[in-house]
């Protein structure tokens, strides 16, 4: 088969799947199930990615999204008690004004696009390959010399989000106990333990001893 | 034989989904939080499109730049949501009016 016919017809299947993953993540009742859906518009996404050769974006987004991101929202999904019906209050009644502005807006950016498409561009060589490099050095290189100070304020972006999520949800519970370490470390001997010293076994004729106590 | 249209127009229609997605789950903060990322995940596939058709490397980075700040946006995002449960016991919008704005 042409190569190139293979891959536009590649390129409509995964698109078809991406869109009605998205249509459906905004339309199921089941809140845990958009959130599954989600993660099928981002894995077919990601295989659209790799039609456009950017392999390590599309494996950056399986891993990043699929991996991280969305298993966070599956966690806070099934951790809060979320009543379902309630929150599908006002769906029928949103729906045409979303559809209006929805269709509004694709049928603008239709246009605009169909203006562009005058000299449409066809899909040359890869420009990572025409390099010389593979599309992880394409990107990696631009990446360390070019880009090296976004990059730094990224990792950055990333530590105080991390911070800002901890403390966020962090809290001290009231009824909890806690060990205080440094009083643990003060503590003396002394306060905690006395030591008795008494006899082994008591003479049977004569009137009880009292043990006697030895302050050590 | 794709052309850059073909990619451009998948950007639109899932952008234009995460909005009507934004309209119609009015009462749902977790289906918003969700809309937003099929938002991005639309600009992010007309960048890569851009970089692969005119041949050009910073589309990529700015993809890889954009995937950093989204996922500490939904990190924060879902830690202030959890944070609203624990208050209020719900995520409904309609009652996230004590601010009256």
């Amino acid at each position: 088969m042409n190569p190139q016919l293979f891959q536009l017809i590649c390129f409509y299947a995964f698109g078809f799947v991406t869109v009605t993953a998205a249509l459906s993540v905004i339309t199921l009742r089941n809140t845990v199930h958009a959130v599954l859906a989600l993660v099928l518009t981002f894995f077919s996404a990601a295989c659209l990615w790799m039609l456009l050769d950017a392999e390590f974006l599309a494996l950056a987004l399986i891993v990043v999204y699929v991996g991280a991101v969305m298993v966070l929202f599956l966690f806070v999904v099934m951790m809060l008690d979320i009543d379902q019906e309630k929150m599908r209050e006002g769906f029928v009644k949103f729906l045409p004004v979303g559809l209006i502005v929805a269709a509004a807006m694709l049928v603008e950016m239709l246009g605009l696009i169909g203006v562009r498409a005058m000299h449409m561009q066809v899909m040359g060589a890869d420009p990572a390959a025409a390099a010389g490099t593979s599309n992880t050095a394409w990107l990696g290189h631009a990446l360390y010399t070019q880009y090296l100070l976004p990059f730094e304020v990224a990792a950055l972006i990333l530590t105080v989000g991390v911070v800002a999520a901890v403390a966020l949800t962090l809290r001290q519970r009231a009824d909890a106990r806690y060990e205080s370490a440094s009083q643990q470390v003060k503590v003396n001997p002394r306060d905690r333990v006395r030591l008795v010293k008494m006899a082994a076994e008591r003479p049977v004729d004569e009137s009880p001893v009292p043990p006697q106590e030895s302050k050590s | 034989m794709i052309t850059l249209s073909h990619y451009i127009v998948l950007g639109a229609v899932l952008f234009c989904i995460a909005v009507a997605g934004l309209f119609i789950n009015r009462k749902n903060v977790i289906v918003l939080l969700m809309s937003i990322e099929l938002m991005l995940l639309a600009v992010n596939m007309n960048f890569v499109a851009f970089s692969r058709f005119l041949g050009d490397v910073s589309g990529q980075v700015f993809v890889f730049f954009i995937l950093t700040v989204a996922a500490a946006e939904a990190a924060i995002g879902l830690a202030i949501l959890v944070l609203l449960f624990r208050n209020r016991s719900t995520i409904n919008i309609a009652d996230i009016d004590s601010m009256k704005g």
